[in-house]
């Protein structure tokens, strides 16, 4: 799976209540959410990110509370990978459960500056940065993991391969 | 009989949950899950998920367990929206513990006080302060609404299990210093990402008197250093609490002395002094005494991390008799119904009035800025909250504040940040 994208980059310790302020939680609406993304931190980010744009981000990006509502809202803000030094454990989680891919690469996370043209292939780990036309290398994604995210997230991956929960 | 290798309490819990004799770090399983926890934010998410799922019942209507706490009393349409989801989906299910808001609380405070959460249990919780059940020595953390969806339906779910870091604390606590002052210290001595995706294991003399309020706060800011989850050995204390509201059997586990830990970390408690954490992260945080004159406008005695009986009692303790700062706002928020009901037969409520607070009833309300003491451009808040993010309590240009009840019923005297023995001088 190959992604080509332009670069927002963010530093460390980027916490969901910037992902998504706490006030806009009174609903679950993708694109409602979508609308204040980053809000607080970067407020020129939703008028300008377009869809197939890359987040890059430092350390434990995502931290804070367990809202879904954080890797939902970047999806629908048309963020299609997050690479970042390392993520804190639940949106890890998350991210994938909603069909967000996110890579781990110091090196990556480093180098790559905001505004960079950046190719990734899931499939190998491999990220390219365009610009300054250097290779960097992600642990790859699982194929069962593509899936899910090719699927849309956890929930439409089960749905397709025909798991329907208990009766 | 084979031996088996030494565990933590994580291991055993998890072991005991995945039907293993022993489990390491590293391995995946699949785990029985005790109790799954929504609220009014993240519950309609999973509710949702649920549905699209096709599933048309839920695993145990005594284990799935929905509380609006954050956004409830409904803050507004939308909100009000939410929590008819819940109590929608709970009356369908019969769900036993659907809790509407004159039986309610925060979450985080109320499923130990009745009784649900329990010794040796697996807990989730679509909240990232799950954590927080460590203190009865559960193994318990937080996750995303999807996950919780699969829960619902399963009653299981996969676990990457931890490792442990063990912290031991030894020495006498200083007056005034209680459970908020040693996790606020330990964090800023790791760092907010010091336990990433790893159980933290609070333990050693100090711990050991620790009440039962300390070690909840402690607990749950196990995810403000990046903690999977914080777990203590539950001891007679726990019992104490656990026995009188237990609602069903449970099992105590312990360490092995030989188990192994990824770090362990030594702290002379005696050496601890009432902390406070500076803006942006938790882990900026500081003895009271080293930081300047810092004036703030409101302070928040609440949470699901201090909005306990004893962190009342504490605060009134330093209230009594005294009125706060003319320039400034007291906000207090008993964590639940009960805990109201306890502070107003004790006369609690009346110091807190008098001293000019206003009170507020259980919810989350300011914590994450949801209402019920949102900040405007420019503020400062102090407040008994778990997070100091930018634009935690409000607008993007505020700022939090954390610290323990008696350091915020100080503060709010003084109308600054300040050490309690400036506004009494017998610690407890």
């Amino acid at each position: 799976m190959k992604l080509e994208g332009r670069v927002w980059k963010f530093g460390s310790d980027v916490d969901t209540d910037a992902i998504i302020p706490a006030r806009y939680l009174n609903q679950t609406d993708p694109a409602e959410l979508a609308k204040h993304a980053m809000e607080d931190e970067r407020p020129e980010f939703i008028r300008e990110v377009k869809k197939g744009d890359i987040l890059v981000a430092e350390k434990n990006f995502g931290c804070g509370s367990s809202r879904e509502h954080a890797p939902l809202a970047l999806k629908a803000a048309g963020i299609a990978c997050v690479i970042a030094a390392s993520f804190a454990r639940i949106f890890y989680r998350n991210g994938f459960n909603q069909g967000l891919p996110l890579l781990e690469s110091s090196e990556a996370s480093r180098e790559i500056q905001d505004g960079d043209l950046v190719q990734v292939d899931l499939t190998t780990g491999e990220i390219f940065d365009l610009k300054q036309q250097k290779k960097y290398f992600a642990k790859p994604v699982p194929p069962f993991m593509q899936e899910l995210i090719e699927d849309g997230g956890l929930i439409p991956h089960l749905r397709k391969r025909g798991l329907k929960g208990n009766k | 009989m084979a031996t088996i290798h030494p565990m933590t309490i994580t291991e055993k819990i998890l072991a005991s949950h995945a039907k293993r004799k022993e489990v390491f770090p590293g391995d995946l399983i699949d785990a029985r899950i005790d109790l799954a926890l929504g609220n009014d934010i993240t519950a309609p998410l999973a509710i949702q998920a649920f549905e699209e799922m096709g599933a048309k019942k839920v695993f145990h209507r005594d284990r799935v367990v929905l509380v609006p706490d954050h956004f409830a009393p409904a803050k507004d349409i939308l909100s009000a929206e939410q929590c008819k989801v819940l109590r929608n989906f709970a009356r369908a299910h019969r769900l036993t513990h659907y809790f509407e808001i004159g039986e309610c609380g925060i979450e985080h405070a109320l499923l130990p006080e009745k009784g649900l959460v329990l010794p040796g249990d697996v807990v989730i919780g679509a909240d990232s302060h799950t954590c927080t059940y460590g203190a009865v020595g559960a193994f318990s953390t937080g996750v995303g609404s999807t996950d919780l969806a699969a829960v619902m339906v399963t009653g299981r779910l996969w676990f990457k299990v931890p490792e442990s870091i063990k912290f031991i604390f030894y020495g006498k606590l200083n007056p005034w210093v209680s459970g908020k002052d040693l996790i606020l210290f330990t964090i800023g001595q790791i760092g907010v990402d010091g336990a990433l995706y790893q159980a933290m294991e609070f333990t050693g003399e100090t711990i050991g008197k620790l009440p039962m309020e300390g070690r909840f706060t402690m607990a749950n800011m196990a995810i403000e250093a990046g903690g999977k989850s914080g777990i203590f050995d539950p001891d007679q204390m726990t019992l104490q609490y656990v026995k009188k509201r237990a609602t069903r059997p449970y099992k105590l586990y312990h360490s092995d002395p030989e188990a192994k830990y990824k770090e362990v970390y030594e702290y002379d408690a005696s050496k601890i002094h009432p902390q406070v954490s500076l803006p942006h992260l938790p882990s900026n945080s500081k003895d009271v005494k080293e930081i300047k004159k810092i004036g703030i406008d409101q302070v928040v005695i609440g949470s699901c991390t201090n909005g306990r009986l004893e962190d009342l009692r504490v605060a009134a303790k330093i209230l009594k008799g005294k009125k706060i700062a003319p320039s400034l706002r007291l906000i207090i928020i008993p964590a639940t119904q009960e805990v109201y009901r306890q502070a107003l037969k004790e006369g609690l409520l009346e110091i807190f009035l008098s001293a000019g607070a206003v009170i507020s009833p259980p919810t989350c309300g300011p914590c994450l800025g949801g209402y019920m003491g949102v900040l405007a451009e420019g503020e400062r808040s102090l407040a008994t909250t778990n997070r100091n993010f930018r634009g935690r309590m409000g607008h993007a240009q505020s700022e939090v504040y954390l610290a323990s009840p008696a350091v915020a019923a100080a503060s709010a005297v003084k109308g600054r940040i300040c050490h309690p023995d400036e506004v009494i001088r017998k610690g407890v």
